[in-house]
């Protein structure tokens, strides 16, 4: 581990972050004299008061003060002998959830405090969901006041089972659980000589050491801030997002798409062969093409530039979000007009659950569709953080009402509106006596999705239901014909497929599906396309092993001896599904006995109204 | 990478450097009217390394702003004048008359001289040149109430802070937009701290304010303060004499309102040595925020102090 290690903080009110912090400084001998002095000051002035009141020390406004709670975030700058840390401090009270994610916007780490004698709470899954949507995947959760529950092994394993479950729920690269009493200072700075069952590090000793590696993303990315003109020459400044660029590259210029060769590069303010990530540099190029601030400049990667993406976003202005809404939208470089067409849905911090929504409020989460009035240049926030991260600016206040990410494009045309129909899918459903919904099988090949998909048709049909099957291979063989395997190509075969589900919804059908569908964001727009509450999917969870073996149409040999590239399980991933409706694995047993194991979910699923899971 | 750059990897150097090039760039690119607030400190010559870095090859784009108080350390007016020529920039200074002319004096009028001499006078050369973006050297580390403040920090037609009411800073995004009589405070150090400060001035070797290094100084020592006699505007109050002190200042601003510390540090290195030690946060030498106690600073900045 090298240079600076950027810490957030968070906990609910009462859990004790400030002494924390306030002990972990004091213990570490990071405070200055004067620091102490006022510290052991306030001491002498509250005879009550057994320790110094290390919050003291982090409650920086006076405002602050007098409501005894921390509002706002304050930063705070110290150093070991090993690292230097700068620890953002921030407001536990559920109100102040956007000065939350303001530290988490620039933190690589989160401690997260759980009251040993509460447990986990629901705002421990809030703290964990803001921290995850910002960006962060390093974890530390320090399980305080252990002094109050005497130290007792059986309390810390049962809460840390429980971090670990609601940890498990969210991506992340590191997870820690530290039992700690800030008031007493055990494992804190110093081991505890109370908890001798607790073999870890201190907290110290664990931020010290911990690494929190640069993600690695694909390519080099570069936005435009401005352009310098020096004796004829265009030097294109801004900071590398990721990636590096080297002098002799052959670059790409979004959204033109231009294509150029770097001349030169000169990084602070000095030539430089090469840039890695996050220098601010200045490019020349070699040829006179226009370029101007909100250009992006990209190698080996692929960005996206178009109007329409789902986003989720955390409300953060007085004012609520109504469907429709206009906003400046600043991304990267790039500030454009934009509305924000559609709440999908209120996502809940402290269940996960979606709720139907037509207004935000401050401090809310949400799915939303944005549609922008120009094309603009970004990323999903999966694949490059900088090109998938922005804020919304009201128009009017010009204050800053939300902050977002991208979770996936949206390919709906946005200049056609939609026709008004008479007859609806409500409708047709009716006249055919059931509601329309798409059943999606998803797995690998040779997983046993279409056999499958047969057989629930089959038996649907038998019952009097009006089916109709899409099977990915024979749409390949016709409507797709067109597409390849490629990851633009995969991704429109499922578009397609989604669309022709969601018509022959519209027509009152129930349809069945069987793709591949490899990847998450294909089928969450697959999910959108069709309607979340007429999608259920089944995910088809025969290990590769088991479709290997099985291997009946002779693919996976081939592509194990390289003849198909790009090969789902071997040349390219699987990516699991993480909330299927139904999952249902066919090794070792009869096809048969694995379809009766799913009618019982899909029966009730096929029922009007979605039943909650 | 050479011996030199070594030496100072434990800081991050780089990191920081690129973080406040890129505030600088985005400011300067989307604000209307920019200017730097120039201290003469070791701060702004920091910032303005880096506002050469973040242009060149271009002249940094925007004028330098100084608030001079006439009660500066003479060696400071002697080195900003020769600065400002030597690197062809283009220097404001202004003084607030109508407080000079009341003949306010740093060592009678206290907290009324600093809000008149300074805050008052910031805001008047702010309104009178229109500038909507003001670059300042604050550091998050110096002080509790600038450790919650943001790197852009919006005051109101009277450069007013509120403090309760910041807006959220997310990422590396930040949000220039301003109504019509409103401006931005941007303050490209916030991450810094004293160390870096000095770590970065000894790498990049650039020049500061002599004042810094230690040598022998005529010294009063007054409230437990170490004032250095600049001129015969300081009268001495019964009891006290000038001494000979072997001083250097850590922070510089009005002569009578800037304590000395006791110091060998008479190099670059060995004051980076000295802070890399230092037990006391900086401010406490300035006499100025012992005024109004604890939330000295917070009050003033609510006023329109930088």
């Amino acid at each position: 581990m090298s240079g600076v290690l950027k810490i957030m903080t968070c906990g609910s009110v009462d859990d004790g972050k400030s002494t924390l912090i306030g002990r972990l400084l004091y213990d570490g001998g990071m405070l200055s004299i004067d620091q102490k002095e006022s510290l052991e000051r306030e001491v002498a002035t509250d005879t009550q008061m057994e320790t110094p009141d290390f919050s003291l020390l982090m409650d920086g406004l006076s405002f602050e003060r007098e409501q005894g709670i921390t509002i706002d975030v304050a930063y705070r700058y110290f150093a070991t002998d090993r690292r230097s840390f700068i620890v953002a401090d921030t407001p536990g009270h559920e109100e102040y959830t956007r000065n939350m994610a303001v530290a988490a916007s620039s933190s690589d780490l989160a401690v997260l405090l759980v009251d040993a004698n509460k447990g986990v709470l629901t705002q421990t899954r809030r703290h964990l969901m803001i921290c995850s949507m910002m960006g962060i995947s390093h974890y530390v959760f320090a399980v305080n006041k252990m002094d109050v529950s005497d130290y007792d092994p059986d309390i810390f394993r049962s809460v840390k089972e429980d971090i670990e479950g609601v940890a498990g729920e969210f991506p992340h690269s590191s997870v820690m659980i530290i039992p700690v009493s800030a008031l007493r200072g055990d494992n804190v700075v110093k081991g505890s000589g109370k908890m001798e069952w607790y073999k870890g590090p201190s907290l110290l000793e664990y931020l010290e050491t911990v690494e929190t590696d640069v993600r690695k993303e694909e390519g080099f990315v570069m936005p435009v801030q401005r352009i310098a003109r020096s004796e004829g020459i265009r030097y294109l400044q801004g900071s590398t997002a990721c990636g590096e660029v080297r002098r002799g590259d052959e670059v790409c210029i979004w959204p033109g798409r231009q294509s150029a060769v770097v001349e030169s590069i000169s990084e602070a303010g000095s030539e430089v062969g090469a840039a890695g990530s996050g220098k601010a540099v200045a490019l020349t190029i070699d040829r006179d093409i226009d370029v101007s601030r909100g250009h992006v400049i990209t190698s080996n990667t692929e960005l996206i530039c178009s109007s329409m993406f789902q986003a989720t976003v955390l409300w953060m202005d007085e004012q609520p979000l109504t469907a429709g809404k206009k906003y400046l939208l600043k991304l990267a470089t790039q500030t454009i007009n934009v509305s924000v067409v559609r709440i999908k849905y209120e996502i809940d911090p402290d269940t996960g659950k979606h709720i139907s929504k037509n207004r935000l409020c401050k401090n809310e989460i949400a799915r939303v569709d944005i549609l922008c009035h120009e094309d603009l240049v970004y990323d999903t926030f999966d694949r490059h953080r900088v090109m998938g991260r922005f804020i919304l600016i009201d128009k009017i206040t010009k204050g800053t009402a939300a902050c977002g990410t991208v979770a996936h494009q949206l390919r709906r045309a946005d200049n056609i509106s939609l026709q008004p129909q008479d007859v609806t899918r409500k409708l047709r459903g009716e006249a055919l006596g059931q509601t329309p919904k798409t059943i999606w099988f998803t797995g690998l090949s040779g997983s046993g999705k279409s056999t499958m998909a047969n057989r629930v048709e089959k038996i649907l049909a038998s019952e009097g239901r009006h089916t109709m099957i899409l099977d990915g291979d024979n749409i390949r063989l016709g409507i797709n014909r067109d597409l390849g395997f490629n990851e633009y190509d995969r991704t429109e075969n499922i578009r397609r497929i989604a669309e022709i589900a969601k018509l022959m919804n519209d027509a009152g059908l129930i349809v069945i599906t069987a793709a591949i569908s490899p990847f998450s964001s294909d089928r969450q727009i697959a999910r959108d396309i069709i309607g979340e509450d007429s999608f259920i999917e089944v995910y088809v969870s025969t290990p590769l092993e088991v479709c290997e073996n099985r291997d009946v149409k002779g693919l996976y040999r081939k592509a194990k001896a390289g003849e198909i590239p790009n090969f789902t399980g071997i040349g390219s991933p699987y990516e699991i599904p993480e909330n299927p409706e139904i999952t249902v694995d066919t090794s070792g047993k009869a096809i048969d006995e694995s379809v009766s194991e799913i009618m019982p979910a899909i029966r009730k699923y096929l029922l009007a109204e979605k039943p909650s899971i | 990478m050479d011996d030199i750059n070594m030496a100072y990897d434990k800081y991050d150097l780089d990191r920081l450097e690129a973080e406040s090039i890129h505030i600088i760039r985005e400011l300067v690119s989307e604000g209307e009217k920019p200017v730097m607030l120039y201290s003469i400190g070791k701060d702004s010559s920091v910032m303005l390394r880096l506002a050469e870095k973040a242009f060149y090859p271009e002249p940094i784009p925007f004028p330098l702003l100084h608030i001079d108080t006439t009660w500066k350390f003479r060696e400071m007016t002697e080195f900003r004048d020769r600065i400002a020529r030597e690197k062809n920039l283009e220097l404001i200074v202004y003084t607030n008359m109508e407080g000079l002319e009341r003949g306010l004096d740093p060592f009678k009028d206290g907290a009324v001289y600093t809000d008149v001499m300074k805050t008052e006078a910031l805001k008047d050369a702010l309104d009178k040149y229109g500038f909507t973006v003001a670059f300042g050297g604050a550091r998050r580390d110096e002080e509790k109430s600038r450790a919650k403040e943001r790197v852009i920090s919006l005051r109101n037609e009277h450069h007013t802070w509120e403090p309760r009411n910041q807006r959220p800073e997310l990422w590396d995004l930040y949000n220039t937009g301003i109504s019509p009589g409103e401006s931005l405070r941007v303050f490209p150090l916030s991450n810094w701290t004293e160390r870096d400060v000095w770590a970065y001035i000894c790498r990049e070797n650039i020049e500061v304010v002599p004042l810094y290094f230690a040598k022998e100084r005529p010294v009063v020592n007054r409230n437990g303060n170490l004032i250095m006699v600049d001129d015969d505007r300081m009268e001495l109050l019964p009891g006290e004499k000038i001494e000979m002190k072997k001083i250097r200042f850590r922070t510089l601003g009005c002569y009578p309102l800037t304590g000395g510390m006791e110091s060998e540090a008479e190099t670059l290195p060995e004051i980076l040595e000295e802070v890399e030690k230092e037990i006391r946060s900086e401010r406490t030498s300035r006499i100025i925020d012992e005024d109004a106690g604890v939330f000295s600073m917070e009050k003033r900045k609510r006023e329109g102090y930088f």
